[in-house]
């Protein structure tokens, strides 16, 4: 998702653009993502500047290729169990609200007009009129399409090209070379790698993530619902599962049920304790879920850099470089601001979001601080 | 209390119920877990007890190898060597600490768990029916050839009055003849395959007399039936509104492309079709057993790659009732010896491995005779469905192919919806792997079935940990179970 | 000639369901999709997307596309439910009633 927007803004800055991906469009994280364009999980900050940012892009996209993509502004509702919850999620919406966030306070007696089917025994919740949905891989594909860049899909970039000066000038391939004065690294979990490929480093892990889909529905889920210990899990660090229920109905009818979050490396295998807490805690928002039957469940594999923000921008350890990896669970949602500040920085213009914080060579042993 | 060693056997068709036989008379205490209300799986479906047929073998074949099994299944279930455990429709089966849990769905319904533990399994999940679309395919009135088929063995009612009987392999023979015993007027039975294919096959089939005999058996059947058999013909539509009015058939050349001017329509209610069968791989596949193709990769003694997990029958590539039984035996008698430690003894069980060998042998040949028709795909209208569920068109995969990348099942599943609907793809993957130009592979599927999310939130806590009085897993618990102590 | 001829079947005593209302006769030991095709009802469902009906195709549990709303319980298979006495089946719309799923919320 993350190349097809840098693909997009980099043909529209008027670039040529190629394309290349070992698998099909799609065929890595974002396949498995659900779609969240967020801005409500996100604490003020570079990446809540990002997500704005990527907000604004993506509802100018909704008329072309986000209708094909089945762009839904359908908003979010964030719900707290407990007063004292609800009191730290207020807080919190506030912060946000001062960094230009829609954020509006929900009763609990509010709540049931939003969601009717909601749980009788929550606090109360906090709206967020900016968040929306995508179908994933449609919105891959028809970025992709738009922006008529070649594609060279199945190819394996097996190195990167560099000159005498260490300058990027391509990428080798399972299928021949690709001469460019600019590679942009948008492999995702498996960005590490292709930044070994030039000789740098960056710590991408994955962090696996179960979602489950369940039977087609009538419309009864009509936001993005989950509860407010999802931004903590998010945040965490911690290796261990942690699930925290993320519930919403899709256009197409199924709900979907995230969000799991452990690092166990690539495994794909199914974990029974990870969809039965995400059923749990999916029951316990909506508990007419009890009986709806879960069709099937997939697994993915969030990019996760150590400090939870993505590596956007040029590395300077490698001239010609540029990294557009490590959202994490929000990818497709930033997807649309990384692609346009790395088409920014790929024409040389001033980047409209400050990318300090984003720098690739952040995490060397030195901060980076030495070129 | 008994010590011994526990497998349960996923499936009571013949493969699972030669397996169970095999593994409980050599020292091995059998679960047999199934979603049936009674045993036989498809091939001996046997009609609801309340109907009370006094005479079902008069829809079935090899009737005496049922009687076998059957009583075989009354004697060790009496001995208490044997529990079957009928209405158990498994969704997962998962590889715990030192166990494996099988866990079903109860009953029609579905809606609530149950986990059996063993020590092993054997899958004998069987298999389903492949039909490939063609205009009209989803009207009512249009049925599976083997659905037809369970309808009228285990229900005793009919499809409609005129039938025709369409597709192509060897299933066809008895549905068209079973139908047509059972009252309903069989228009014709139209098959594909063409007669010389069959024979020009001879080494495959020679190997068979058995096989030869049932043939001539079945020409028989369908001349004193009056059923008009057109070979190396196909349906090219379904015609009706709201239902079944007719169908056009026309003939095949050699090449098996359609011969222009050969259309005609055959007025009737019902058709049935069907064109081979698929493996059930989905509880392999979760366990991480490798596949090959769409079927799961067993040893020569039925063993997957996965240590305890055997398999056997239809899952393992298919070949009808009589391999299934062979392989069923072999598999039983493996884990049998595995899993008390000792090594088994193969030459002991030469005749099932003889059995084995000839009828695979004899299902390769039939697996070439009886391939679809060549351009079955192109043949596809743009605006026929081929995902049922999500009413996903053959242009829709076409143009996702085309324009959006979507050249595998995966890809063409997240682009159009193909395949994520209430069959998760098992009826439109051969369709769409056709129309996309990829090779048909198993899908992933952790959930075999939909599960409520009730039943996925009270799962048991941890893996042979204590339980709770009352937890769903006590419903079939027993208390010999080495898992549960 | 028919399947209960031919089988020798000696059925107990017949039982009426409905179908959206109307009385249907059923035997005991049926599924809901062999009552309605003895009743010659080939269809009892209309898909979420373009309204078509459907019935019985595969008839052994795995295509869905039997899928029926009984005792206002949506998504049933047909093929693979057993009818009782007095059984309320309705030909489900699309997904079929939410009260099926939501109980008591409404």
């Amino acid at each position: 998702m993350v190349g097809a927007a840098c693909a997009l803004y980099a043909a529209r800055a008027g670039l040529d653009v190629r394309v290349v991906d070992r698998g099909p469009v799609a065929g890595g994280t974002t396949g498995a993502g659900e779609g969240n364009l967020l801005v409500s999980d996100k604490e003020p900050g570079p990446e809540l500047e990002l997500a704005l940012l990527s907000a604004r892009l993506w509802e100018r996209l909704a008329d072309g290729p986000g209708a094909a993509a089945e762009y839904e502004p359908k908003g979010g509702l964030v719900v707290a169990r407990t007063p004292a919850a609800l009191a730290a999620l207020t807080e919190f919406a506030a912060g946000q609200r001062a960094a230009g966030v829609l954020a509006e306070p929900v009763s609990a007696a509010e709540l049931p007009d939003l969601e009717p089917h909601l749980a009788a025994d929550l606090a109360g919740g906090v709206h967020y009129p900016q968040d929306a949905q995508v179908m994933p891989a449609l919105a891959a594909a028809h970025l992709l399409r738009a922006c008529g860049a070649r594609l060279h899909t199945g190819r394996t970039v097996t190195g990167v090209i560099r000159g005498p000066d260490g300058t990027v000038r391509g990428v080798r391939t399972d299928r021949g070379d690709l001469s460019a004065p600019a590679v942009v690294n948008a492999a995702g979990t498996w960005g590490g790698d292709l930044a070994a490929l030039a000789g740098v480093r960056l710590p991408v892990l994955p962090r696996r993530g179960f979602v489950l889909v369940t039977e087609p529905l009538p419309r009864l889920v009509r936001h993005k619902v989950y509860a407010a210990d999802y931004v903590a899990d998010v945040a965490s660090d911690s290796a261990a599962l942690r699930t925290s229920p993320v519930v919403e109905g899709t256009a197409a009818g199924p709900v979907l049920i995230g969000a799991s979050r452990e690092r166990v490396g690539f495994d794909r295998s199914l974990s029974l304790p990870a969809v039965r807490a995400l059923a749990a805690g999916a029951i316990g928002l909506f508990p007419f879920l009890e009986r709806v039957r879960a069709l099937r469940t997939y697994a993915g594999f969030r990019p996760y850099l150590p400090d939870h923000l993505p590596a956007i921008g040029p590395d300077p350890r490698a001239p010609g470089l540029f990294h557009a990896c490590g959202h994490e669970g929000a990818g497709i949602g930033l997807a649309t601001g990384t692609g346009r500040l790395i088409a920014q920085a790929l024409t040389g213009g001033t980047p409209e979001l400050d990318l300090t914080p984003f720098r690739p060579e952040r995490f060397d042993a030195d901060g980076g601080d030495t070129p | 209390m008994s010590e011994r060693v526990h497998l349960a056997v996923v499936g009571a068709g013949p493969a699972g119920l030669a397996g169970a036989l095999a593994a409980a008379s050599r020292g091995v205490r059998v679960t047999l877990v199934d979603a049936g209300d009674r045993a036989g799986g498809q091939f001996y479906r046997q009609p609801a007890p309340a109907l009370n047929a006094r005479r079902p073998q008069a829809l079935h074949h090899q009737w005496r190898t049922w009687r076998r099994l059957a009583d075989g299944l009354a004697r060790h279930t009496e001995a208490g060597y044997l529990t079957h455990l009928t209405g158990h429709h498994v969704w997962c089966v998962q590889r715990e600490s030192d166990s494996l849990a099988v866990h079903a769905l109860l009953g029609p319904e579905q809606e609530e768990g149950v986990t059996v533990h063993a020590d092993a399994v054997l899958l004998a999940t069987g298999g389903y029916e492949r039909v490939l679309p063609f205009p009209g395919w989803t009207l009512p009135g249009v049925v599976t050839a083997g659905g037809a088929q369970a309808m009228l063995k285990g229900g005793l009612v009919l499809p409609g009055r005129t039938v025709v009987v369409a597709g192509t392999g060897p299933l066809l023979l008895p549905v068209a003849t079973g139908l047509a015993a059972a009252g309903a007027r069989v228009a014709a039975l139209v098959e594909s395959a063409s007669p010389a294919a069959l024979l020009r096959r001879a080494p495959g089939l020679a190997a068979q007399p058995g096989k030869l005999a049932e043939g001539v058996w079945y020409a028989g059947l369908l001349a004193r039936h009056r059923v008009p058999v057109l070979a190396r013909h196909t349906v090219v539509a379904a015609h009706g509104t709201d239902r079944l009015t007719a169908v056009t058939v026309a003939a095949l050349d050699r090449t098996g492309r359609i011969r222009p001017g050969t259309a005609r329509r055959i007025p009737c209610d019902t058709l049935a079709v069907g064109h081979g069968m698929l493996p059930h791989t989905d509880l392999a596949e979760t366990l991480g057993c490798a596949l090959a193709g769409t079927a799961v990769r067993v040893d020569a003694e039925q063993r997957t790659d996965v240590p305890g997990v055997w398999a056997a029958g239809e899952a393992t590539g298919v070949g009808g009732a009589a391999l299934a039984l062979a392989e069923g035996h072999i598999a039983g008698r493996s884990a049998a010896a595995r899993m008390r430690g000792t090594v088994p003894d193969p030459p002991a069980w030469a005749a099932a491995d003889r059995a084995r060998t000839r009828h695979r042998a004899f299902s390769t040949a039939l697996d070439t005779v009886y391939a679809p028709p060549a351009g079955w795909a192109e043949r596809i209208p743009d605006d026929t469905v081929v995902c049922r569920c999500e009413e996903v068109t053959a242009g829709e995969v076409r143009t996702a192919a085309r324009t959006l990348g979507a050249t595998d099942l995966r890809s063409a599943k997240l682009l159009t919806r193909a395949g994520m609907g209430w069959c998760q793809g098992r009826m439109c993957a051969p369709a769409v792997a056709g129309l996309t130009g990829c090779p048909l592979t198993a899908a992933r599927r952790p959930f075999a079935r939909p599960v409520p999310l009730g039943v996925l939130a009270g799962l048991p806590d941890a893996p042979d940990g204590p339980k709770a009085p009352g937890a769903p897993e006590d419903r079939a618990a027993d208390d010999s179970s080495p898992a549960q102590q | 000639m028919n399947p209960l001829e031919l089988t020798r079947a000696r059925p107990g005593r017949p039982f009426t369901v409905t179908l959206d209302g109307r009385p249907v006769e059923a035997l005991p030991g049926q599924t809901v999709a062999a009552t309605l095709w003895a009743a010659g009802v080939p269809a009892w469902r209309t898909t979420r997307g373009t309204g078509r009906p459907r019935g019985v195709f595969c008839g052994i549990g795995v295509c869905f596309d039997c899928l029926v709303t009984v005792n206002g319980r949506a998504n049933q298979r047909a093929c693979l439910v057993p009818v009782h006495p007095g059984d309320a089946i309705r030909t489900q719309e699309g997904t079929g009633p939410a009260g099926g799923t939501v109980q008591g919320d409404e």
